[in-house]
């Protein structure tokens, strides 16, 4: 007889494993970033921005992982992830140095010196972000950051094309920030063009309809679980029908800021990074839930037209505390005495 | 039909395939082969040896008895001279006292256990009392002597005795196969429970993996009021004692505590047809049912074999394996034993024999967890492996005991799920001992196991 192999139970696992689940997300996230890449303006600048940020991740995490003697692990695909989201996160004008300068906050401070996968408290690809917001606000979100979709007017009704015309080549302003400043009240072409992606925004943010998807498949894989992002997203509506831009019970408005913004790439895809959510069934319902007041609170009465990512941001940190006072009831619980 | 089940749970592949449909075969030792039994195969004091090299022992003779209350008497299982008595190793991978006997092939039968067969007008008391001389353990794994179970105490009011017909272990169908065969030797054996407990339901436990078992026992029940056939959906791990109590009767065993406490006894098939061997013929416990199977055995079989052949002695009775196994288990492969030599008996609680080939056998390498929480979502107790994990690694006690890990019933089910391989189960099987220690030194606790 030959030397048996001799290991502790259980002799058999799961087919799963964190390289198909981070692929998960990658084939999820593909979609919407071909049709931000297609319907936004400058489509070469977009290209060029999410490849230099993927590359830049990955580079980033192999090296740092090499310098600390690390077994290099940018097989695991995550920082591929990290490095899509990002881009996504970006204005399609952005000078290609901003994707490095993100890369490396993203990978190198918020995800690696706290220990790499699975260790960084909050959103690496969000904390790259929000860094870009803080240092180069004029490109991050200036008044030429974001100019208008391709094919503005397209699907739009008369009115819409009549704006078309005024903003040809010039900038343009995203859905939410015209109507953080007054804008009119909406019309379902709004709702429609905001949900084919068909308006200004980040790189990734502006195609709902495909953002859903993804996150419908990322479900459907058992990737992510409904918690988060239902939770978030039902908030969100729910707040806006009570305390909505033009009062209260404004259907329109309330689904208008659904497809607005980055709510959909947000609540999908960066709320659930499993590193910086609670693993709690209850916990995970009250990250979507404070997701989704923060959010709503920032968009009407902050200084940003957009709240999403500080949102998530914020309750990164209060992960901690929310899985302890969450933990699941475990079987045949007794009461303590 | 409506299946039951527990919350949470995995769904490993089953591989019963393999040897589900092969019937099973009666396989007796050659003439003068050896035949090793071990004085402790169940959980409790081990037995003193009754007898001594070169005596000639029969068949259902007794050979090894303790005075313990928690201990179980063992037989010879074949008839033949003794060859030695001394320590062997055993499938636990420990040396333990054992009577060898050189099978002479007669099979001289020693006189049965005194029965009158008729278990409706016999005590209590005899019931037991015949259960505890046949020597019958859990045979499903545990061995944990049976008439200290079906002894539960004046305070416990028992209203359920649920036979474990789960098989949720991958791979093992021996239980499958006898409710297919043998379907009939079962029902007696939870007819002579359901006496001990006036009053008190039958209820058979199977997985809907099973139908043409599920059909048998059905058919074999339908005329009998108190006894109903349970279908279950397939999920691991259905088949350990609170799960199953819970898919039945929906009722949490409270942490800490046995079944008894919600008023049901739990045996596993095995054990269920061997008191009706006991009870009504006399029989001890000298034979069982053994699956032997895996990807690298030639012909996956079900044998019924004497009790001490060697597990090396199945392998080959089942056509040897295709390539060198890399792995040989004893029982299923969540939670058996993985051993280092086949040259050990097959005991009381010796379900199966799994020989795995290099590549399913490999251990994949640990990386970081990625906090998926899909440990915590398929956890069975409701526990949070990621956290116990990783108080162990931290060499955090009181946290570790803060998160309940003492209530884990190490299934397996966290380590077969993480997608970063992560040794969850591992980490906390060997902590929980340490926290079981430190509870008891405190005298706060209140384990069983």
């Amino acid at each position: 007889m030959n030397k048996l192999v001799v290991s502790s139970t259980p002799h058999i696992r799961s087919n799963d494993s964190v390289q198909k689940i981070m692929l998960d997300v990658i084939i999820a996230l593909t979609p919407a970033c071909v049709a931000g890449i297609i319907l936004h303006d400058h489509s070469l600048n977009a290209l060029i921005t999410v490849a230099i940020s993927i590359i830049a991740c990955v580079l980033f995490e192999a090296g740092f992982q090499k310098l600390a003697k690390q077994t290099v692990a940018v097989s695991d695909l995550s920082a591929v992830v990290t490095g899509l989201l990002l881009a996504m996160n970006l204005p399609e004008t952005s000078p290609f140095w901003m994707p490095i300068v993100g890369a490396f906050f993203s990978i190198i401070v918020a995800k690696q010196v706290f220990g790499g996968l699975g260790q960084n408290f909050i959103n690496p690809a969000l904390a790259g972000r929000a860094f870009l917001l803080a240092a180069y606000p004029t490109n991050m979100t200036g008044s030429s950051a974001f100019t208008a979709p391709r094919f503005l007017g397209a699907v739009g009704d008369a009115a819409t094309s009549a704006t078309s015309a005024a903003a040809d080549a010039a900038t343009y302003a995203t859905p939410l920030t015209t109507l953080k400043e007054g804008g009119a009240a909406i019309t379902s072409s709004d709702i429609i063009n905001g949900f084919i992606g068909n308006v200004g925004g980040t790189i990734g943010e502006t195609c709902a309809v495909f953002l859903i998807l993804g996150g419908i498949y990322l479900m459907v894989r058992k990737v992510i679980s409904w918690r988060i992002p239902v939770v978030y997203i039902a908030t969100v509506f729910i707040f806006m029908l009570i305390f909505g831009r033009n009062g209260a019970g404004d259907f329109m408005g309330a689904i208008n800021e659904l497809v607005a913004g980055g709510l959909m790439l947000g609540a999908f895809f960066m709320a659930t990074d499993y590193a910086s959510s609670p693993v709690t069934p209850l916990g995970q319902i009250i990250m979507g839930f404070g997701c989704g007041i923060l959010t709503s609170i920032i968009r009407l009465w902050g200084g940003y037209p957009e709240g999403v990512s500080y949102s998530i941001l914020l309750m990164n940190l209060c992960v901690p505390l929310i899985d302890r006072f969450t933990e699941p009831k475990i079987f045949g619980e007794v009461k303590k005495k | 039909m409506e299946l039951k089940t527990f919350k949470r749970g995995v769904h490993p592949h089953d591989g019963k395939e393999l040897s589900n449909k092969a019937a099973i075969q009666v396989l007796n030792p050659e003439v003068g082969e050896l035949i090793t039994i071990p004085m402790s195969q169940h959980i409790g004091a081990p037995c003193d040896a009754l007898v001594k090299v070169n005596e000639r022992v029969l068949v259902g003779q007794k050979i090894g008895e303790s005075s313990a209350f928690v201990s179980s008497p063992v037989h010879a299982t074949v008839s033949g001279k003794v060859t030695a008595v001394k320590a062997a190793l055993t499938p636990g991978g420990t040396m333990v006292n054992s009577v060898t006997i050189e099978n002479d092939g007669e099979y001289e039968a020693a006189p049965p256990l005194e029965t009158s067969g008729d278990y409706k007008n016999m005590s209590n008391e005899e019931i037991i009392g015949l259960v505890k001389a046949a020597g019958i353990v859990g045979m499903g794994g545990a061995g944990f002597p049976t008439q200290v179970k079906l002894s539960p105490g004046p305070d416990s009011k028992i209203t359920d005795i649920i036979v474990n017909a789960a098989e949720c272990e991958p791979y093992l169908t021996c239980d499958h196969r006898c409710m297919v065969e043998r379907g009939e030797e079962l029902v007696e054996g939870l007819k002579i429970m359901l006496k001990l407990f006036p009053g008190s339901k039958g209820h058979i436990g199977i997985e809907a993996n099973k139908p043409d078992a599920i059909e048998n026992m059905t058919k074999l029940t339908s005329g009998i009021s108190d006894i109903s056939v349970v279908s279950l959906k397939c999920k691991y791990p259905q088949g350990s004692e609170k799960q199953l109590i819970d898919a039945v009767t929906g009722r949490q065993v409270p942490s800490g505590a046995l079944p008894a406490a919600v008023g049901c006894i739990v045996d596993n098939v095995a054990t269920v047809m061997v008191i009706k061997a006991a009870v009504i013929d006399g029989k001890p416990l000298t034979r069982r049912v053994v699956t032997v199977t895996g990807d690298a055995v030639n012909k996956p079989s079900n044998f019924e074999v004497p009790l001490g052949m060697t597990y090396q002695r199945l392998i080959d009775a089942a056509g040897g394996c295709k390539e060198d196994p890399a792995k040989v288990i004893s029982g299923g492969p969540m939670m058996g034993i993985a051993l280092f030599d086949t040259e050990v008996p097959v005991t009381k609680t010796t379900s199966g024999i799994l020989c795995i080939t290099k590549k399913a056998a490999e251990i994949p390498p640990e990386s970081n967890c990625i906090r998926c929480g899909k440990c915590v979502e398929h956890c069975p107790m409701g526990l949070m492996p990621l956290y116990l994990n990783s108080d162990t690694l931290a060499g955090d006690m009181d946290a570790f005991i803060a998160h309940h890990g003492v209530d884990c019933i190490e299934c397996g089910s966290c380590s077969f799920i993480c997608p970063a391989k992560r040794q969850l189960a591992q980490s906390i099987r060997v902590n929980k001992r340490a926290a079981m220690a430190v509870l008891r030194a405190k005298g706060g606790v209140n384990k069983n196991e």
